[in-house]
């Protein structure tokens, strides 16, 4: 189907860089539309009703949403080195731990990042760490969680690629992710980000602050309403 | 279940959980023997299941030739990959597996997501969320057979169906309260009716009915939880 491909985004979220990762691995051209999030289009609306969120590919007349499922579709309707792996089990276990890594990691990160200083965040902190332990264990010294390239569960956890300079944003003095705790997570972050397909949409230091800085309190706010999941 | 060749598959289970259920009627779809193994999660959590599942500790897992494989949206897609000459769940075009993943994972988040507060919260805050969130799925239903429309009886209607024993608790549960004026008394099935006639089409299944508890059980095993937690 050689339709024309488009990504509804926002330039900084992790959620669309999942769905940019995977075209540009597959090697499909497409157009990038930049949402404006506080005044959202009516394309975008009228093709995703039900969570009005981004990203959303739109591709002919078809329109997916929801980042994973976007790279899932990825996978399957373009021609181009495969993102999950063809092993049944293999296949499985990256569909388990990019689930993991979304919920008990990226999740549990953000309510670490976003919540004042205290106990709960103490108690968030630790969390992650303990989460963040098991993916580490999950690289096996591997270049990415996906082998030799990059893949499923690498796009899944990318968000964890950007993090320091959100623990700046947030006033965090030791990264979570340190040398020490975390050698296998730090190598294959550097990894991630200098990969030659994957580089041209990773937001610089300046467009993830853009994105981040003027949500602050929005986020503080958001991780309190989430404390107790 | 005793079945004619055996391939080696076990379920480790608990009766009224709806993710197990779902493997069951996957299973009883693509006709696959396999051991029911019923674990009692509510008491102490057997050797081979924290074995199993070391991650989350928790039911449903799937054994194959004792390699195992959780969380039952990705044990329903393991079994269409691995047993190809069965009845598939997903359809074969790619578009068509990303609007069935995207439904699977809709109900995952919001008919669990809300459904399961049930359990914990005194008041039924999510009342009018979960008047919404049934809404939506009528919509997407229109006027389908089965969610998975052409396809047949499919991802979706697997995901879902096990939850619909628990619209009885949620009539008995969510409705009850004076503030929600305009949602007092109003039963799903006046909320939902096309949903209503599409859990009866899936119960009308052999691999749904035998899969599925009575929503009486359900609705005494939320008042047993509601109790544990405190709230009755």
């Amino acid at each position: 189907m050689n339709e024309p491909v488009k990504l509804l985004g926002s330039f900084g979220s992790p959620f669309t860089h999942r769905a940019e990762a995977a075209l540009r691995l597959k090697g499909v051209a497409y157009e990038f539309i930049q949402e404006d999030l506080g005044n959202k289009s009516e394309l975008l609306l009228r093709h995703n009703p039900v969570h009005k969120k981004v990203p959303l590919l739109l591709h002919g007349d078809r329109a997916v949403a929801e980042s994973l499922v976007i790279v899932e579709y990825v996978d399957e309707a373009f021609q181009g080195p495969p993102l999950l792996p063809s092993d049944p089990l293999a296949r499985a276990a990256a569909r388990f731990w990019a689930q993991f890594a979304v919920d008990r990691c990226l999740r549990t990160l953000f309510k670490a990042l976003w919540t004042p200083d205290g106990e709960a965040r103490r108690g968030f902190v630790a969390e992650t760490k303990e989460n963040l332990a098991l993916m580490e264990a999950q690289l096996e010294g591997r270049r990415f969680f996906g082998g030799d390239e990059i893949g499923y569960l690498d796009i899944a956890a990318s968000g964890l690629a950007w993090l320091t300079v959100l623990e700046e944003l947030a006033g965090v003095e030791r990264s979570m992710i340190g040398e020490e705790e975390f050698p296998a997570l730090c190598r294959w972050r550097g990894e991630y980000t200098s990969h030659e397909a994957v580089k041209a949409c990773l937001p610089s230091r300046d467009q993830i602050v853009a994105f981040y800085a003027g949500m602050k309190e929005r986020l503080v706010l958001l991780a309190k309403s989430m404390q107790k999941k | 279940m005793a079945g004619e060749k055996n391939v080696g598959l076990v379920l480790l289970d608990f009766w009224v959980s709806p993710f197990g259920q779902r493997c069951r009627i996957a299973l009883a779809e693509k006709g696959l023997p396999y051991e029911y193994v019923e674990e009692n999660i509510m008491a102490v959590k057997s050797d081979r299941l924290l074995r199993s599942n070391p991650v989350y500790k928790h039911i449903p897992v799937l054994l194959h030739d004792g390699r195992t494989i959780t969380e039952s949206l990705i044990i329903l897609q393991h079994l269409d990959q691995v047993f190809p000459d069965t009845r598939p769940l997903l359809p074969a075009d790619p578009y068509e597996r990303a609007h069935a993943r995207f439904w699977a994972d809709y109900v995952d988040k919001k008919v669990y997501g809300s459904g399961s507060k049930m359990y914990t919260e005194p008041q039924m805050q999510t009342n009018i969320e979960m008047v919404d969130i049934l809404k939506t799925l009528e919509r997407e239903l229109g006027e389908k057979e089965f969610f998975g429309g052409e396809h047949g009886f499919g991802f979706v209607d697997v995901a879902l169906i096990p939850f619909t024993a628990w619209f009885e608790s949620f009539d008995r549960y969510s409705f009850k309260k004076k503030s929600f004026d305009r949602y007092w008394g109003v039963k799903v099935a006046e909320v939902a009716p096309k949903l209503v006639s599409w859990a009866a089409r899936c119960q009308e299944r052999e691999s749904v009915s035998n899969s599925l508890y009575s929503p009486e059980k359900v609705y005494d095993f939320a008042g047993m939880m509601r109790k544990d937690f405190g709230i009755e």
